[in-house]
């Protein structure tokens, strides 16, 4: 029997109930939330469970979202079933001010560069993880460069104008 | 129908006198059995036609450099044939492509490996500038870490405009003085850069 969206949906609303929610699947990918603190368990319960099985952590990632107050991050986990071939993506939503969230490099240890990066480009918190520091922007940087905190170009420069590009 | 081939059966002998171009000996006073001139003059005439360039390379500029260094426009023909890999022994560093700034502090360290006299060239929009790059991680520009002498621009630019650029280096190295190192100014503008 193949794995279904509505099997995986249904065991992870048995389990968890409340704290999995907003379960939708744009262009096909499962997608769905859980609470903050329930990361690790939800993934290792996808992990665990012989039905269920992603074993597999394609990616870790993080979006801004600075119109969403108290929800202004989202770490993206992209979780892989090799056997069915089935792919889920898990969101969880957390505060700018205090972006902490637990450490997956435990359980996946392919999960330790891509929060390295996330924290590099992101400031997410990784809490339990080792080795928390830069990994691809120079040690010296002192912000997160992927937050939307900060102008595209910068505005005062006159040596890169439209006219020194031919579109003036 | 295979393809027909022709067979070069009479080759022209090559004249090596022509193949080989000469360079203006410098100005002077010449006698019977004796040429005297400045010295700086003939040590910048060897320099100049001897540089011996170091790809520093990093994205599609330098493949423009490889269609430069290779048979159709050929570097070679202005002294340039021995590019080598090695700071210790070139005296031309070509910093060609996206300099991200994580690879700033690499290249600096190059160029302190060279050895007097060094010039620079930085080709290419990004390594002039950042080129499209405004971003947090691309360096704006080599000369922020090191002083450079002459900017190709072009985005990449054309072989044509690395041998112009590379013509406009050899004028430098022509003309300048044998004591270039020791000079007030250009202690100024190592300062400048913090190098000793």
């Amino acid at each position: 029997m193949a794995l279904t969206q509505e099997h995986i949906q249904l065991r992870l609303s048995e389990k968890f109930g409340d704290l999995v929610s907003n379960f939708h699947s744009p262009y096909g990918m499962l997608s769905f939330e859980a609470v903050k603190d329930q990361n690790l368990k939800v993934l290792q319960f996808l992990y665990d469970e012989a039905d269920l099985n992603f074993q597999f952590l394609t990616d870790i990632t993080a979006v801004n979202y600075p119109d969403q107050p108290g929800r202004e991050l989202a770490v993206v986990y992209h979780l892989h079933n090799l056997k069915d071939n089935v792919r889920i993506r898990l969101t969880v939503y957390t505060d700018i001010l205090s972006p902490d969230i637990f450490t997956a490099s435990k359980l996946f240890s392919s999960a330790n560069w891509m929060e390295r990066e996330t924290y590099d480009f992101f400031g997410i918190n990784f809490v339990g993880h080792d080795n928390l520091k830069r990994i691809l922007n120079v040690d010296e940087m002192d912000y997160f460069p992927l937050r939307k905190e900060y102008p595209l170009e910068d505005q005062t420069r006159i040596d890169k104008d439209d006219q020194m590009f031919g579109r003036g | 129908m295979s393809r027909p081939v022709r067979f070069n059966i009479h080759p022209t002998e090559s004249k090596i006198a022509e193949s080989i171009s000469m360079t203006e000996a410098p100005e002077g006073y010449s006698g019977e059995g004796f040429f005297s001139a400045r010295l700086s003059d003939v040590v910048g005439l060897a320099r100049k036609n001897s540089l011996w360039p170091l790809p520093f390379a990093t994205s599609c500029c330098g493949i423009e450099f490889m269609a430069t260094m290779a048979s159709h426009y050929d570097l070679g023909r202005f002294g340039a044939e021995r590019v080598g890999f090695s700071p210790r022994q070139c005296d031309l560093l070509m910093v060609m492509g996206t300099i991200s700034k994580k690879m700033g502090p690499v290249v600096r360290q190059v160029y302190l490996q060279m050895a007097e006299p060094r010039w620079v060239i930085a080709m290419g929009a990004c390594a002039s500038s950042g080129g499209i790059f405004d971003t947090y991680s691309v360096l704006q520009g080599i000369d922020q870490v090191i002083p450079v002498d002459v900017y190709i621009p072009g985005c990449p630019p054309r072989p044509e405009a690395v041998l112009d650029g590379f013509m406009k280096i050899q004028d430098l190295v022509g003309q300048e003085s044998i004591r270039r190192r020791n000079s007030e100014q250009y202690k100024a503008l190592m300062n400048s850069y913090g190098i000793e």
